[in-house]
């Protein structure tokens, strides 16, 4: 599978819209460190804007190679290797490549720039959502048949991730109010990939707020190191799982 | 001639009186307490202590003394009373290890308690392990210098550090407190001076103010404790170039002001509390030239408070810069630097031509609903405070920075 | 002759729609099988099945006897040749054949005929996104044949190519056979099954309405031409 990798990798790295995605992280990154001398404001504005492109780009951009690579895959399926590897040879090789546009575009600005906690969280719970959201396509692509359909799908992972759960949880939090949600709460939470990145990030940045929480739960959550494990562990499963269930719609489908 | 030799022998006589005798402690002589020194000792005398460990229980000071420890000797009470008790005017008391004070609910037992003197000095002492550190009660123009006073970190078992009642012109100096109730309290304490002290991991306060007005702080650090510095029922306190820095938790605050007025808070640090600054009942507090850092809430101004005014700051990198309970007026912002500001500068004067509304709509949300904590910086959220800031709607009209500076204030 | 492939009964439909009916039929080694129907009969399928692309409903497949669905280690022994060659934009034509044989790691020595036919080792450094269709198919063909393998598939080998790559592989079919392989080909040109054919299979709605000899078809129907002779049959 590292083979297939490979050469998936070398083709993605002279791709167009890979470079450009690259450039344009890269121009965010530079733009808002340049523009103020606060590298904390800074990370506050990446984050912003990170929690909104990063996943959009490594959904809709996996979505597409994958069925772009249609043909290649049938005829990688016509060679003595696996369906499993091939794959895991496409995740590694997409993954890799996406993540590594999120490397130059924001980590090394921010290692040059910001090198402190919330940096470090910043580049590991963006790689770790790049990585959770090129599975996610992974997924709806091995569920759906034409482009057309799995780009629609991505795009609406996308906006209800990124944009409608959060709105809904509001929803949901004043509709009971009344009631002790914190359990709940860090459940939802749970729930969707990107939230749990923007909580690891919220540990760092706002910790001094998160301590005012009097409830016993979001203290230990917030307090000791379970919130950032939990988090963590649980933005693996988000790669994990949806990467396992692709898997599985993979080995039977008719190509 | 007979009037010579009068004058002569008296000139002869004064050295004795003036700098008085030397009264050596050891375990190896025979004087082997300080009790006994000091029925040995006049008026004027000075007793040196040298290095060992002494049991002192309630040694009471009630002569013009300077005491002198050598080599750090340990007074121990042994939990069974207190360590030194001075009762006389002009003593200095200076470089001992005072430990081991009785604890109880029944009287405030101290390591070194002053009662109704004057011109007493404590200092480079260390005490551990007592149940209150040094006690003053009644006295005037004390200094307590350079003393490190650790407790025994025990909620029941805990007096305050330094605690102050009805004294005048206390200088406070270079202390280090902490694992007591509160660092140190203040109790009609009036016209003192707290300064250079270290005062933290204290169960409640680092530093207390009840009913002691005309008192200046300055140069301090708090840090950690279960709250900065809490100033109540008190006037006219100067509160100037102090650090509170990770006091946290639910309740506590950098500095908790309750029923005071005319206070001056100038040229504080106010970094990663929970709360800055909390403001209840205040009235005529200026706030000025202060940075406020990565707090989870700079200000917490409640609705009782009038007449105050924030001008200078710098608000940078805090979850959110000011909240309020209710409707909040007569409290007045500016020309601070507010980092969140997304306003312009069109006639380049340094000062955004927009006012800045410090109070978000997600600080009133999470007024109400405190569970959406969760839900900080998240999009949705972002996308609520932006619209609320172009057209306000819920958030008080009243509470704006006319003037709010493009750049952080230089100090 | 030896079997290399067999098929026993199977079965395959997408959703409602049934495209392949129970479908039992055996390909021997040397011979060249041309696999024709009109269109949506199930030729593409029936290969597809065949390489593993296509999971079947119900039936084996057997490859030198044994069954091999859910396997992948006898695609060594199968070229493939799609009906579209559509690549990676940015990969090299080398790097595609570099790739392969990374995944085949095949001992025995590459069969570069078609290779050096088709000039196309001097175009190694070429990407996909540059090169035309019929530059694609050659790829394609060259690369179907690389690793000597004892089946070959081609998908309508000859669309796309020029009449002289037609001829170059047509020739090359023609060698292999002699060497012994099986070739199975679906394709739209009479003419040219005609000309290289050994066996004709013909599909009608997912189901073989005749698997015959060229030349026993040739003579049932007494025509000497494929095209008539099948327009005689199916009408």
């Amino acid at each position: 599978m590292f083979k297939i990798a490979k050469y998936i990798i070398l083709d993605i790295v002279r791709s167009k819209v890979l470079i450009a995605y690259t450039v344009l992280l890269l121009a965010i990154s530079l733009t808002i460190f340049m523009a103020d001398g606060d590298v904390t404001k800074g990370l506050v504005s990446i984050t912003t804007v990170i929690m909104i492109i990063v996943p959009l780009v490594s959904v809709v951009y996996s979505t597409t190679y994958y069925f772009n690579a249609a043909e290649f895959t049938e005829l990688l399926v016509s060679q003595p290797i696996s369906r499993k590897n091939i794959l895991m040879g496409k995740f590694i090789g997409i993954g890799s490549s996406v993540l590594f546009a999120f490397v130059a575009g924001v980590c090394i600005p921010v290692s040059i720039f910001a090198f402190s906690a919330t940096g470090i969280t910043l580049m590991v719970s963006g790689c770790l959502l790049t990585l959770s959201f090129v599975s996610l396509a992974f997924f709806t692509s091995t569920r759906t048949r034409d482009k057309a359909r799995g780009i629609g799908l991505a795009l609406m992972l996308w906006f209800y991730f990124a944009i409608l759960f959060d709105g809904l949880v509001l929803l949901f939090l004043y509709s009971f109010a009344d009631y002790p949600l914190e359990k709940a709460m860090i459940a939802l939470t749970a729930l969707n990939p990107i939230d749990l990145a923007r909580i690891l990030i919220l540990l760092q940045l706002d910790i001094s707020a998160l301590m005012g929480y009097t409830g016993a739960l979001y203290q230990q959550f917030f307090g000791s190191g379970s919130g950032i494990i939990f988090s963590l562990i649980l933005q693996i499963i988000w790669i994990g799982a949806p990467l396992l269930l692709a898997l599985k719609a993979f080995k039977k489908k008719d190509l | 001639m007979r009037n010579y030799l009068l004058k002569l022998c008296l000139l002869l006589m004064l050295p004795a009186a003036v700098f008085g005798r030397t009264i050596i402690v050891s375990p190896h002589t025979q004087i082997q307490t300080l009790k006994k020194a000091i029925d040995l000792a006049k008026n004027g005398d000075t007793i040196i202590v040298q290095p060992g460990l002494y049991t002192s229980i309630n040694t009471i000071v009630n002569k013009e003394l300077t005491i002198l420890g050598e080599g750090k000797p340990v007074l121990d009470a042994h939990h069974r009373e207190e360590v030194v008790t001075i009762t006389s005017n002009n003593v200095k008391f200076d470089g001992f290890i005072i430990q081991n004070s009785r604890t109880g609910s029944m009287r405030d037992f101290a390591g070194v308690r002053l009662s109704k003197v004057q011109n007493v000095t404590v200092s480079n002492n260390t005490l551990l392990n007592n149940f209150f550190g040094i006690y003053l009660s009644d006295s005037n123009n004390i200094s307590v210098i350079n003393n490190h006073l650790s407790g025994s970190n025990n909620a029941e078992n805990s007096g305050n550090g330094i605690h102050l009642w009805k004294c005048k012109y206390v200088l406070i100096s270079g202390n280090y407190v902490t694992h007591h109730r509160d660092g140190i309290y203040f109790e009609f304490a009036k016209n003192s001076t707290i300064e250079n002290n270290v005062s933290e991991k204290n169960i409640r306060y680092g530093l207390h103010f009840m009913f002691s007005d005309d008192d200046t702080y300055l140069h301090n650090t708090f840090r950690n404790n279960g709250s900065g510095v809490a100033v109540m029922y008190t006037r006219r306190i100067k509160m100037l170039n102090n650090t509170f820095t990770q006091n946290w938790g639910g309740s506590i605050y950098g500095l908790l002001l309750k029923e005071i007025s005319d206070a001056q808070i100038e040229g504080n640090q106010f970094i990663r509390n929970t709360t800055g600054i909390y403001m209840e009942n205040t009235e005529r507090i200026r706030v000025t030239k202060n940075n406020f850092r990565s707090n989870g809430w700079a200000v917490r101004v409640l609705a009782s408070c009038y007449n105050n005014y924030f001008t200078n700051n710098n608000f940078e990198g805090n979850s959110f810069d000011a909240t309020t309970n209710g409707s909040l007026k007569e409290n007045y912002f500016s020309n601070n630097y507010w980092d969140k500001y997304e306003g312009y500068d069109l006639d380049k004067n340094g000062i955004g031509d927009v006012p800045y509304r410090p109070i978000s709509l997600y600080a009133q949300v999470i007024e109400q609903n405190p569970q959406s904590v969760m839900l900080m910086r998240s999009f949705i959220v972002n996308l609520m405070d932006k619209v609320e800031r172009a057209v306000p709607s819920v958030t008080p009209e009243t509470v704006k920075d006319e003037k709010p500076m493009m750049k952080p204030w230089k100090r | 002759m030896e079997e290399i492939i067999g098929i026993k009964g199977l079965k395959k439909s997408f959703g409602r729609l049934s495209v392949l009916k129970n479908i039992s039929c055996s390909f021997e080694e040397g011979r060249v099988v041309s696999i024709l129907g009109p269109n949506a009969s199930g030729k593409t399928t029936l290969i597809k099945s065949v390489l593993g692309m296509v999971i079947p409903d119900e039936g084996d497949i057997l490859f030198k006897g044994a069954p091999v669905t859910g396997t992948y280690n006898y695609k060594r022994h199968i070229g493939y040749m799609p009906q579209i060659g559509r690549y990676p934009d940015n990969m090299k034509i080398g790097q595609l054949f570099r790739m392969v044989m990374d995944i085949r790691q095949e001992d025995t020595a590459l069969d570069t005929d078609l290779l050096k036919e088709y000039k196309l080792e001097s175009m190694y450094n070429k990407t996909m996104r540059t090169l035309s269709g019929g530059t694609l198919q050659k790829v394609s063909a060259a690369l179907a044949f690389m690793f000597n393998p004892d089946v070959l598939i081609l998908d309508e080998p000859s669309a796309g190519l020029d009449p002289f790559a037609a001829e170059a592989l047509k020739e090359k079919i023609m060698h292999e056979k002699h060497r012994g392989k099986l070739i199975l080909i679906t394709s739209h040109i009479l003419s040219e099954a005609d000309e290289i054919s050994d066996n004709i299979m013909y599909l009608i709605e997912g189901q073989i309405k005749f698997y015959k000899s060229l030349h026993q078809l040739k003579d049932e129907t007494g025509e000497q031409k494929l095209g008539r002779a099948l327009t005689k049959i199916i009408v």
